[in-house]
């Protein structure tokens, strides 16, 4: 009897020691798993080059993708949106505030707390290369700003007109995939990613991957070298095309995606096959170090964030003491303030008869003519 | 009989009312909002939301850092103090204020954006400090607000005197810049919400849908930022953070309206009650003068209970009875236009209305033109009743190439009842091919004129300026009671440039290349092409002949 207890409490000791171990191992995989992509946080950038009411399907086209990635978790601080037309508040538009992508007006993509970075005449080559590279003025504020690191998982997306090696911007320049090529291998030298994906929805979009030869990219493009990329369906209230063909599948793709899914990059490569889209979509992973099939779309596209466990206890600083007001002092004598004149006539007449005597003063080079209580008449020309 | 109705639904949530839009007990920050409507004589619908913070706090005192924000937002807090500003008024409106049809605005805003700052008397580098300003607020208002340099700064001298608390007036230490090409959308009203206290969550902040605002003749947002009383005695100051929202609806298009009311609303009932029929009817009537006019509203005071009935919501409906009377005429009223022909010359016509019937009053007028318009000042003329008009005041500021925009300041006596025409001559310039823009057919935009007059009031203004006013009424400090300040902003003007055909590098290269590769090429060859008859090769058997007979020196076969 005493033997049988000693082994039901020697199981039980041990069931209660290996329960706890094994579900550490379960979390410790788990925690394995989490960490093997190597980034610590996400930024987007996404841009659309074309001008012009008819181009209403590039905005369309970037506003989904930027609908997408903000939903699947980058906050708006984490993405830079270059919008180089206004589309929503178009006059054109027939509905204001809105940029459908889906006809029967079905999906308002711009939302109601969209945030462009860049927007009119600001996108161009220059600015673009300069958010790429981190080398802006000084004065530039944050929002504007790709504050990336050597940990960084950069998503890169651009829309327009483009054609072989070279990508249109506002109908008055373009970038060409050397360019590209070398901004991002200036991106890789100074440690400002740790991974790209490169996405571009133009005709001939594979052209402008063909020369990029810095590691850990990853491109896809709409359509090969000699093909058009080509747009979806018009809706007749607006009167325009409303998305490409390629960014329409790649939103309907991305609607299935959840911020915990497992979809990987090869469910990616196959939107939009050549019998939906027309154009063949191409893809380049030579230069990406992992496989493709252990890359998620949430490693790009959303923003998953890591969370550190920490069993320390840490001790806070005491609360900010609000500052003690003035007391008042009865004694002296404060006088009370004023607001001032919004059009004082005589003065502004006074001011004009100051300029004409300081005029005369230097033409004659005598004594005022008339004393007046000018204080100091700066030259307006200053 | 009924033209149309506007409907609004509410669901209360007073616990969340009590804890964020209230004045917080303990500290110094207090914050009012009010929205007033106000339907207009051709048919819209005039709306006018007001948000005030009132924040107690000196930001350049000695050795204290400003770091605990309630209910004043961080991201101006910062911007203030940084650039040591002493006001700040920007504003982003979409359409142009018609103010014929509509009479005068709350708050007038040209179209566009619009920017001006005075600056402390501390400040050395007041460019400096203006640069950086722009570069800022583009950031926090999602706008393009950096393209704000030198070129369409100016300085005025008289005009935009200070409305805060202040005596110095040093002119020095003032900007203004307009943009008028500037879109307004969601994303700059996105920011402007999250400026407010409560963001878009409570109070009358939850009524701005951006499909509705959007979709309206004119739509204007703007944020003012200055010191005033913080009580009646005026002896200390406080940061007044005033964020506006002016929207004009056209009825037809707009449809149904609003989601829910909270805090104040107040109701223009106009001088006579005929013109429609409010219901529910309120208790609560109170008058204000505002731009020399009396007139009633209903309140509807959203804090209170009792406001919201047994449903615990507030249906408004407004039911027009036919056409109403004669609308008031504004008393002031400004228009422009670019008349001439062609590319070279064109000349600005500035036309400024005095309506009432017997009394003259002064205006200043300013003008900024850019650049690449070179104003004629040799040929401008001022006339009234066809007869010239002598201003007491002018200031101009020529304009240097690509560094300085035109300025051009008058103070105008109008006589009443009569039409002001300003004319000035100017030459367009040909721009640097780089400097158009990538769609330079469609023009280039002139800011809006800027008149700004002390128009002689109907009705006694109260000098006393209180807390418990209505925001609408106090935005403006009113001096005397015989007069009320009014700005009156004209059209902006869109002029073309000559432009030059920008395809034509290409096609003078290649067209050049052609011209080379074809005649030049053909008399090079001409000049030094030589003919050589070539001998037509042998058949193996020949060729091993002559081989043999080449060693043994014999002539060879052909």
């Amino acid at each position: 009897m005493n033997y049988c207890n000693l082994i039901t409490i020697f199981a039980f000791i041990n069931l209660l020691v290996s329960i706890p171990h094994g579900y550490s191992n379960y979390v410790e995989t788990k925690a394995g798993q989490f960490f093997s992509s190597g980034h610590t946080n996400n930024w987007a950038v996404l841009v659309c080059t074309s001008r012009f009411w008819f181009n209403y399907r590039h905005v369309a086209n970037t506003l989904s993708v930027y609908r997408s990635v903000k939903r699947l978790g980058i906050p708006d601080s984490h993405i830079v949106l270059m919008l180089a037309d206004d589309m929503a508040c178009n006059y054109r538009n027939p509905k204001p505030a809105t940029v459908f992508s889906h006809k029967n007006m079905e999906l308002n993509v711009y939302g109601d707390d969209v945030e462009v970075d860049y927007r009119g005449y600001e996108v161009t080559v220059e600015n673009f290369l300069r958010v790429l590279t981190g080398r802006l003025p000084p004065s530039t504020p944050r929002s504007k700003r790709l504050l990336s690191d050597d940990r960084s998982n950069i998503l890169i997306y651009l829309t327009g007109h483009g054609g072989n090696g070279f990508l249109k911007f506002q109908d008055s320049e373009e970038i060409s995939n050397m360019e590209l090529a070398d901004a991002f291998e200036q991106m890789w030298q100074k440690r400002r990613y740790n991974e790209l994906l490169f996405i571009i929805d133009t005709c001939q979009g594979a052209s402008m991957y063909e020369r990029f030869y810095s590691p850990n990219l990853m491109a896809l493009a709409s359509s090969q070298v000699g093909e058009d990329s080509l747009s979806h369906q018009p809706d007749l209230g607006i009167g325009v095309h409303l998305m490409d063909k390629y960014t329409f599948y790649l939103l309907e793709f991305l609607e299935e995606v959840h911020p915990a899914s497992q979809a990987n990059m090869n469910d990616l490569f196959k939107v939009c096959p050549q019998s939906q889209c027309v154009s063949t979509p191409g893809h380049r992973t030579d230069l990406f170090q992992r496989d493709p099939g252990s890359v998620l779309i949430t490693d790009f596209f959303g923003s998953v964030r890591k969370v550190e466990i920490t069993k320390d206890t840490i001790n806070l600083t005491s609360p900010v003491e609000p500052p003690i007001k003035r007391s008042g002092s009865s004694d002296i004598q404060i006088e009370s303030l004023t607001y001032v004149d919004q059009l004082p006539v005589a003065e502004i007449i006074h001011q004009q008869d100051c300029l004409e005597a300081n005029v005369t003063r230097c033409r004659r080079k005598q004594q005022r003519t008339r004393k007046l209580n000018c204080q100091v008449v700066e030259k307006q020309t200053a | 009989f009924r033209l149309s109705s506007l409907i609004g639904h509410i669901s209360t949530c007073p616990s969340l009312i009590g804890q964020c839009c209230q004045r917080h007990p303990g500290s110094v920050d207090e914050f009012q909002e009010e929205l007033v409507i106000r339907p207009l004589h051709s048919g819209d619908i005039y709306a006018s939301f007001q948000f005030r913070t009132l924040w107690d706090t000196d930001f350049l005192q000695e050795g204290q850092k400003v770091s605990h924000y309630r209910l004043f937002p961080k991201s101006l807090g910062q911007v203030l103090s940084k650039f040591s500003v002493r006001e700040l008024h920007i504003s982003f409106t979409q359409g142009f204020w018609r103010t014929m049809q509509w009479g005068q605005p709350f708050i007038p805003s040209p179209p566009g954006a619009e920017l001006w700052v005075w600056f402390h008397d501390t400040v050395s580098d007041v460019d400096g400090n203006w640069k950086e300003l722009t570069n800022v607020l583009s950031g926090i208002f999602c706008a393009s607000l950096n393209f704000i340099d030198l070129t369409n700064t100016v300085q005025p001298s008289a005009s935009f005197k200070p409305l805060g608390l202040g005596n110095a007036t040093d002119h020095r230490f003032l900007r203004y810049a307009t943009l008028p090409r500037e879109i307004v959308c969601t994303e700059n009203l996105t920011p402007w919400k999250k400026l407010l206290p409560c963001g878009s969550k409570a109070g009358l902040a939850v009524l701005l849908k951006s499909e509705k605002l959007f979709h309206s003749s004119f739509h204007s947002q703007a944020v003012h930022i200055r010191p005033v009383c913080q009580d009646e005695q005026c002896t200390s100051k406080a940061w007044e953070l005033r964020q506006t929202l002016n929207v004009v609806f056209d009825l037809y298009t707009a449809g149904q309206g609003k989601k829910a009311f909270r805090s104040s609303i107040y109701l223009n009932c106009g001088k006579t009650g005929e013109l429609f029929e409010l219901s529910p009817a309120t208790p609560l009537l109170s008058q204000a003068v505002v731009l020399g006019d009396r007139r009633t509203y209903s309140v509807f005071d959203l804090t209170r209970a009792e406001t919201f009935g047994q449903l615990r919501s507030l249906n408004l409906l407004l039911r027009w009875k036919g056409d109403g009377g004669e609308m008031l005429r504004p008393l002031l009223h400004a228009e422009r236009y670019v008349a001439g022909f062609g590319l070279q010359t064109g000349e600005i016509h500035t036309v400024i209305y005095n309506n009432h019937p017997y009394r003259a009053f002064p205006v200043l007028l300013m003008d900024s033109v850019p650049w690449y318009l070179q104003l004629y000042i040799h040929t401008l003329t001022v006339t009234s009743k066809s007869r010239d008009n002598k201003p007491s005041y002018i200031h101009y500021q020529p304009a240097k190439d690509r560094h300085r925009p035109h300025l051009l300041e008058m103070l105008i006596q109008l006589p009443p009842h009569s039409m002001t025409e300003v004319t000035v001559q100017f030459e367009r310039a040909l721009l640097k091919w780089t400097e158009y823009t990538p769609d330079p057919n469609h023009g280039f935009y002139v800011g809006s004129s800027v008149v700004s007059a002390l128009v002689p009031s109907m009705v006694a203004m109260s000098t006393n300026f209180t807390q418990d006013q209505p925001l609408f009424s106090s935005f403006v400090p009113v001096k005397e009671e015989s007069s009320y300040f009014v700005r009156v902003y004209t059209e902006p003007l869109l002029v073309n440039l000559p432009t030059p055909d920008f395809s034509m590098p290409y096609n003078v290269i290649c067209l050049t290349c052609t011209v080379v590769a074809v005649g030049y090429g053909s008399f090079y060859n001409l000049l030094t092409r030589t003919f050589q008859v070539d001998e037509p090769s042998l058949p193996l058997a020949k060729r091993l002949a002559n081989l043999i007979r080449r060693i043994r020196g014999v002539p060879l076969l052909t």
